[in-house]
């Protein structure tokens, strides 16, 4: 198991609402019994709409978050109930890109010193030395170093995504987490930073972890990719596997529901559809949590809960959860499921 | 020659602000034709929500220059209470981010209703009714019900569906759709841009189709026009813009969407930062990140200028200038 930097197993993140005359505390179930492996070296990208969990199990794996129950181990090492002293150590290791470079950082300090704060905390560097590397750092990132005296609001979207980054890459960490880095950017810019998060990776070796909504930009990143629906991992696969031979019908949904900028290719291929939208992770529906809106849904997606586990004569690292795998070249039935 | 059911031309919007005047858009030209979709693609600040917006009359304090052309009537001179017949049974709009698009504390089927009554003379129970069909007509289940819901008690999916069931109340022959889809996920979006294919089909009504995504353009539009710093850059129907993209704006635009079957290659970025609108740049708004920059780009902003070897495809840029040579 050495060539797995960080191993989640069985986590769950219930988050307390209370409510009710009675006192009745329900839970919003936001990840439920997730387990999955990032190895050394790839990028893992965690799919899903608003409201699956992506978010939340990023931060339950930097610890942002306790987690309800379940395991994270980093390197060898569970640090799920760690305390905060204990923590420190790891914290310089596992770092995270947010998706809103606008209340990511303090608009009230100076460029520099965020950017230095890493080197700041943990006693790397201070002084002269200190500004020296938050200068290298700022023109890895494509940023001019001669701004290391600006505030935050003298930047632009995608030079305030590029501090982010250099903030989380300062201390060369083993895994970077980004959650929806360019969700916030124009077209243009977010190729930029696209770029520039590739090429990090290859220069400082990160493992990387990338959250997206978006299927063609977790594509173009990922190695592999998880989806995530309802608390749940649904799919996971290489990328390349994913895209071809996709057996969830919700990965198959979401697929096809990727705008393609080319009219001829978004004309010729399957449309799925779903009806509906994704259901409350309060009470999450029985069995197969997709069932509802699942075209291809029968009794048995509603009682019981399919296992996430290879399916077909798929390859051992390729997994879904459904009892009725969607076959190569076979359609999800559609009919009458139609909105 | 039949008359376009708007006609834009030579639009021209400015903003005084305490930095200095904001030129939101400048000079712009474009053509809805009845029953037909137009595209507007551009970045943040490109000027494809001012320009529609002042044609539907919602900028205010704005310095406003140009014509704007509807059913042979001018809208931009036009009084607020004229405007104000015209929204609704001629040109309705729906916006990005439902959730404050709604009042928050009346009830959906009230709203709808609501606007019903405003421009015609029914009584509040057929208001009601029409306001019922209409969120069936958009897929709400059990519409009966669901009309008496605050909009909080909705998705945002909803709400969308709800917002269009509004636009469409009066059947306007213009629905301005402002990025509809953006606030949405993935699998909604594709429900939602169904849903506006369909009811434009049923309806005849023409549809100006704002969007950043060029993926949402390529499934829907019939012509797109790509904007860019308060300018028309090109405009093609939608086969001529995928397929042959001729200002280098929109070659870049194309180049920084990551494509399925190339995953992990590096992007054909575009270098650089949009430009600021209190100082554009001189000449052709996008000369300082163009890759083919030429010294006529820096002094003079190009003509739209017609695409050698493609009908109806214009482009503003110096390079299909057949005097340049190649």
């Amino acid at each position: 198991m050495t060539d797995c930097l960080l191993q989640v197993e069985h986590l769950v993140k219930h988050f307390p609402i209370k409510g009710g005359l009675f006192g009745n505390t329900q839970y919003v179930r936001a990840v439920d019994d997730v387990s999955l492996d990032v190895r050394r070296g790839e990028t893992l990208g965690l799919v899903g709409e608003t409201g699956c969990g992506k978010s939340t199990l990023a931060r339950c794996i930097i610890r942002l978050e306790n987690p309800t129950s379940g395991k994270v181990v980093f390197d060898g090492n569970d640090i799920t109930s760690k305390s905060d002293t204990e923590l420190r150590p790891y914290r310089r290791r596992l770092q995270m890109v947010f998706q809103d470079p606008y209340s990511s950082l303090n608009p009230r300090r100076r460029v520099g010193s965020i950017i230095g704060d890493p080197f700041e905390i943990h006693g790397v560097a201070s002084g002269a030395e200190r500004k020296r590397r938050v200068q290298d750092l700022m023109h890895l990132v494509g940023l001019n170093p001669e701004h290391y005296n600006r505030f935050p609001a003298q930047f632009s979207g995608g030079q305030r995504q590029r501090i982010g980054i250099a903030r989380a890459i300062a201390l060369r960490p083993d895994l970077l987490i980004c959650d929806e880095p360019v969700s916030a950017l124009d077209v243009s810019i977010r190729a930029q930073i696209l770029n520039l998060l590739g090429d990090l990776q290859k220069e400082l070796g990160l493992t990387t972890v990338f959250i997206s909504h978006d299927l063609s930009v977790v594509r173009h990143v990922s190695d592999r990719i998880a989806v995530m629906y309802l608390g749940k991992v649904v799919e996971i696969a290489s990328a390349r596997e994913l895209f071809k031979h996709a057996r969830h019908p919700y990965t198959r949904a979401l697929l096809s529901a990727i705008p393609i900028p080319n009219p001829d290719l978004d004309a010729a291929r399957e449309q799925i559809v779903l009806s509906g939208d994704p259901p409350s992770p309060i009470e999450p529906p029985a069995g197969c949590r997709f069932h509802p809106r699942c075209p291809r849904a029968e009794a048995k997606c509603a009682a019981e809960e399919p296992a996430l586990t290879t399916r077909l004569a798929d390859a051992a690292q390729h997994l879904a959860a459904c009892h009725f795998p969607v076959k190569d070249g076979e359609s999800v039935a559609l009919a009458g499921k139609l909105s | 020659m039949t008359q376009p059911l708007l006609d834009v031309r030579n639009l021209t919007v400015s903003f005084h602000t305490p930095d200095g005047v904001v030129e939101a858009v400048r000079g712009v030209s474009f053509q809805v034709e009845r029953g037909k979709t137009l595209g507007i693609v551009g970045e943040s600040g490109s000027g494809k929500s001012v320009a529609t917006q002042t044609v539907a009359g919602l900028t205010r304090g704005a310095r406003v220059l140009g014509q704007a052309i509807f059913e042979g009537r001018d809208l931009l001179a036009l009084s607020a209470a004229e405007l104000r017949a015209i929204r609704g049974p001629g040109i309705a709009m729906v916006f990005q981010n439902p959730l404050t698009s709604l009042h928050p504390f009346y009830r959906i089927g009230w709203q709808i209703a609501e606007m019903i009554r405003a421009h015609e003379a029914v009584t509040a129970e057929v208001a009601r009714k029409r306001a019922i069909e209409l969120l069936g007509l958009v897929g709400i289940p059990r519409p009966e019900r669901r009309i008496d819901d605050y909009p909080h008690q909705f998705s945002g999916g909803m709400l969308q569906r709800a917002m269009i069931a509004m636009a469409l109340a009066l059947q306007p022959r213009l629905l301005i759709a402002d990025e509809p889809t953006t606030a949405l996920d993935v699998t909604v979006q594709a429900q939602i841009v169904r849903l506006m294919g369909r009811l434009q089909r049923e309806f005849g009504m023409a549809i100006i189709l704002i969007t950043h995504d060029l993926g949402v353009i390529a499934g829907s539009a019939d012509e797109v026009i790509v904007m860019y710093a308060g300018r028309v850059m090109e405009q093609a129907s939608r086969h001529g813009l995928f397929g042959k993209p001729s200002h280098p704006y929109t070659e870049g635009l194309l180049g920084s969407l990551p494509q399925i079957d190339a995953a992990g290659q590096r992007l054909t970025a575009i270098a650089g930062q949009p430009p600021s609108l209190i100082q554009p740049p001189s000449g052709c708004p996008f000369h300082p990140r163009c890759p083919h920059v030429m010294d006529r780009c820096i002094s003079e902003m190009p003509a739209f200028l017609a695409v050698p070897g493609a009908e109806e495809h214009h482009s503003a840029c110096w390079l299909m200038d057949p005097e340049i040579p190649a």
